[in-house]
């Protein structure tokens, strides 16, 4: 018990600060905390009962030395047996009852509603993709949102069952192929939250997370903009040229509604990661481009063979598409 | 040879305890090869792939090669013991089971060398794992491994209710079986019905994989829900298939070292055949977040809290069993007892569970992870090595080591709560189950999954201290007496070992706790119900084996019917499915002579009897 303690002390220590499930930073995130909660308090009361019963009885009826003759048989009792069915149904009813009310209120459907952000989320082994519907935005990745606004997402998938969660901000809704899944959440403080995929989807399953990053409603404004104004003409010519001939533009649009096999890599500049979840950075960039397989097993972004200078003009290329300028 | 063509349900129990043995410490290899690959961020002593495949093979071969042979092990041995029988309704059948379940564990591991094995996690969910363009071939294996093995469980579950309805004892009415009996008799009831299932989305899977049907892909009108829903509804109802039984060992240990009858009787066999109707009507429960609807996700919910209710009732029956008792703390008590809060603990995160919108946090993270693990390892398999250290004077005629078992079980222990507990904490602050790697910027993620792998550690070290238990009791000679704990049901009244024909003369049973009744009543054995006599008993047979072999080639047939062999001979047999038929016929033809060939078994005379040369 000891070790359990010193073990989670140690461990827990540092997790404070981060949004969890157990430290949520969104409304749906807060309503599924308090049931959380609920259930670990009436749970833990039945632990100490069940503890208490349990610690007495091994103890005080323990075999002593020498002792013998046979205990006094008893076959049961029906008080007994009516208090310890009818105090669990109570315990449960209180368990249930919010319950069923939370379990309908999340279900409430925003797809008509008018002050609530709209996009529209697909599965992909191993990324996903951001429709605004609303605003003619196709990205990847990065799911920006309004702090304090509702986010209303309907959930699909490209071609296995993947699970949208942010442990931050709400649960998750799984992306299955031939369903639209629904789910709203949104976020109280401005700030970047992990996304990851909850159902295993292949080798790169792990590997696959987003960021919801919630902003100033001005904020996010400027970020909308930015997403529908794309760079006119870009100075790295060679890039560019490559990255029509090597193929690229054929899985990546790069206009601001354009849908493709892979990723949208509009303001590709201003993206958080790099293959759904390393550091957007030059190393890490070419690394990508270098060899798909090393960096995201299984990704079916193919390696066409770049060499070195190739990879440093595609490199400079995609760093320019940086719509903020 | 006499293992391979037994049809004594004593010996299938050894070759089921064997068979179950050998995949548990493949499983635990599995476990551990997961454990050191997330010991540290970013670590690559496992790739993707391979990571993926250890993992689903760590699930399956526990749940169905490990866990479910190791429970039929003891309910093959020992039921027809408790209720006076000398042996199962079918024994031929009962064989047949074993050598299905065999040949079905060697088919899916097989993979291994072949290919790779399956990767889509036990659960298997469509369309990764019906789709060749998704998957690789090993969730083949999977597919028609399990179909095979799948095969023997349902024959075991038809066999073991047929032998408790009609060859109970004299006097032995359904309420006062023991137990383990009744747990049995349920479990075998959850089998009859949670099986076919299976077996349904089980071809369903293998159609859409090697005969380009379309049941699950999307593009064809398939659904990928639908094997969610089959596979559940056998998959829930396939837990507490392995957990009854379980409950029924610690009833019978429980019950024999606090030297009392077991609390509240009727109360527990109701409440198991309460568990037991309920656990078909919460299957959804596993697909909450799959986007059913708030009235679907309602009702499941409030069903599988019910559930709490009768699991309860169980708890505190033991614990009033133990009340006013005198309790010895042998090794398969201590396990026992282990057992108690150790299982509430796994019952209370499956309450938590229960609720759709905490649920939506929980779900596929490693909260679940650890509720699970809590319920099998700290449930099921405590329950199993306490039955192993009960039980093992009767099946081998020798005490295992007490010493040696004690400290086996406190490295086991200690090390299974600090694996699983901390994996709790992992799910509530956002790791995701089946991932092969995590990142270091993950606060917490590496210090927690650290913790985790130390406590497998001391689990390897106790799995290892109980079989080395096993492998030096072996070497002693045979030291039981036939009643070492005072027992209170009918195997305590044979020879430790059993012999052959298990009972000189069937009983008359007069009460529950059928041996405690006549002892506290003066006398030192059960009156017989019947004179002595020549004892009719089946003949081995080796076609048993020979039809779950055909099985078995018939599978690869099915499987490698399209692959592209080197050698023309070879691809020419499967091409024209000469493989696969032939494995079929192979069966058909053992069917045939067993239907044939008139066998009425032989007889063991008195005389036999009464000498001490006739031994299992």
């Amino acid at each position: 018990m000891l070790v359990l303690l010193l073990s989670l002390a140690l461990a827990g220590c540092s997790v404070a600060e981060q949004a969890t499930p157990l430290n949520p930073k969104g409304s749906v995130g807060e309503d599924q905390l308090f049931l959380i909660q609920l259930s670990l308090g009436i749970m833990t009361f039945v632990l100490v009962v069940v503890f208490v019963i349990f610690f007495y009885v091994i103890i005080r009826y323990r075999q002593r030395r020498g002792q013998t003759g046979i205990p006094k048989q008893v076959e049961g009792s029906h008080k007994l047996e009516i208090t310890w069915t009818v105090i669990p149904l109570i315990l449960l009813t209180i368990l249930a009852v919010p319950t069923v009310q939370k379990t309908f209120a999340l279900a409430k459907d925003y797809s008509e509603a008018n002050d609530v952000l709209k996009v529209k989320v697909t599965g992909h082994q191993f990324w996903w993709e951001f429709e605004y519907t609303d605003l003619g935005i196709v990205t990847s990745g990065d799911l920006y949102i309004p702090v304090g606004q509702k986010v209303f997402v309907t959930v699909q998938s490209a071609d296995v069952a993947h699970s949208f969660w942010v442990p931050g901000l709400a649960g998750k809704i799984d992306a299955i192929p031939g369903v639209t899944n629904k789910m709203y959440f949104d976020a109280k403080e401005p700030g970047v939250y992990r996304g990851a995929c909850a159902e295993l989807c292949g080798a790169s399953h792990a590997l696959m997370d987003f960021k919801v990053i919630a902003v100033s409603e001005d904020e996010f404004e400027q970020w909308v903009e930015d997403m529908q104004t794309p760079v006119a003409e870009s100075d790295a010519v060679r890039g560019q040229e490559l990255f029509e001939a090597k193929g690229c533009l054929q899985c990546h649009a790069i206009t601001p509604d354009g849908k493709s096999m892979g990723p949208n890599l509009n303001n590709f500049a201003n993206r958080d990661r790099v293959a759904s979840f390393r550091p957007n950075t030059e190393e890490w960039l070419a690394k990508w481009l270098d060899d798909p397989q090393e960096v995201k097993p299984g990704s079916t972004m193919p390696d066409v063979g770049l060499t070195q200078d190739e990879i440093d003009a595609l490199v400079e290329y995609l760093y320019s598409l940086d719509n903020q300028q | 040879m006499d293992w391979l063509t037994t049809v004594d349900h004593k010996k299938i129990g050894i070759l089921y305890l064997l068979g179950g043995t050998l995949f548990f410490v493949l499983g635990g290899i599995e476990a551990m090869l997961i454990r050191l690959q997330l010991m540290f961020p970013e670590s690559n002593f496992l790739d993707a792939q391979t990571y993926n495949e250890v993992l689903t093979m760590h699930g399956t071969t526990m749940i169905f090669l490990a866990a479910m042979p190791l429970l039929f092990a003891f309910m093959n041995f020992i039921v027809p013991l408790q209720i006076g029988a000398r042996d199962v309704a079918f024994p031929f059948v009962n064989a047949l089971g074993f050598w299905t379940f065999f040949f079905g564990g060697i088919m899916v591991n097989v993979s291994w060398f072949l290919g790779g094995a399956p990767d889509a996690g036990w659960t298997a969910y469509t369309p990764l794992s019906s789709s060749e363009v998704f998957s690789g071939k090993g969730n083949d294996f999977y597919a028609v491994g399990l179909q095979i093995a799948g095969l023997g469980t349902l024959m075991s579950g038809i066999n073991f209710l047929a032998t408790i309805i009609n060859m109970r004892a004299p006097g032995m009415t359904f309420m006062r079986m023991p137990l383990f009996t009744w747990t049995t008799f349920v479990s075998s009831l959850l089998i009859l019905f949670a099986f076919p299932p299976l077996a349904v989305g089980l071809f369903l899977l293998t159609f859409d994989r090697l005969f380009d049907a379309n049941f699950f892909e999307i593009g064809a009108g398939g659904s990928a829900v639908l094997w969610q829903h089959i596979f559940w509804i056998f998959g829930h109802p396939e837990v507490y298939i392995l957990i009854l039984p379980a409950f029924g060992i610690i009833s019978e240990v429980v019950s024999t070292f606090s030297k009392k009858r077991l609390f509240g009787y009727s109360s527990m066999v109701f409440a198991t055949l309460l568990i037991a109707f309920l656990s078909f009507m919460v299957w959804v429960h596993h697909m909450f977040t799959d986007g059913l609807g708030p009235i679907a996700n309602a009702l499941f919910s409030v069903a599988t809290m019910l559930i709490a209710v009768p699991t309860g009732i169980k708890i505190f029956n033991w614990l009033f069993t133990m009340w006013g008792g005198q309790i010895r703390f042998t090794t398969a008590m201590l396990h026992v007892v282990a057992f108690i809060p150790t299982f509430v603990m796994g019952g209370v995160t499956g309450v938590m569970l229960a609720s759709p919108p905490a649920d939506f946090q929980y779900h596929d993270s490693y909260f679940v992870v650890a509720h699970f693990h809590y319920v099998i390892v700290g449930g099921i398999v405590l329950a199993l090595f306490a039955a192993v250290f009960y039980w093992w004077p009767k099946m081998f005629g020798r005490m295992l080591n007490e010493t040696l078992g004690k400290l086996a079980f406190w490295l086991f222990f200690i090390g299974f709560h600090l694996t699983f507990f901390i994996q709790h904490i992992l799910g509530l602050i956002g790791m995701q189950r089946r991932i092969f790697t995590y990142l270091a910027e993950h606060e917490g993620w590496a210090e927690m999954n650290l913790v985790s792998t130390i406590g497998a550690f001391f689990m390897a070290a106790g799995v290892i201290l109980y079989v080395l238990n096993i492998v030096i009791t072996s070497l002693k000679p045979r030291n039981a007496s036939a009643d070492p704990w005072d027992g209170r049901t009918l195997e305590w009244t044979l020879p430790s070992p059993v012999p052959v024909y298990n009972f000189k003369q069937l009983p008359l049973v007069r009460s529950l706790d059928a041996f405690w009744a006549e002892k506290m009543a003066g006398n030192k054995e059960m009156t017989p119900a019947e004179p002595v006599g020549p004892i009719h008993m089946p003949s081995n047979s080796i076609l048993p084996l020979i039809m779950a072999f055909g099985f078995f080639v018939s599978g690869f047939g099915f499987m490698y019917a399209k692959h592209d062999f080197a050698n023309d001979f070879v691809r020419m047999l499967f091409e024209n499915h000469i493989v696969s038929i032939g494995g079929l016929v192979i069966t058909a033809i053992c069917m045939i002579l067993r239907s044939l060939i008139d066998d009425p078994g032989y007889h063991i005379e008195p005389e036999e009897l009464e000498s001490k040369g006739v031994k299992a």
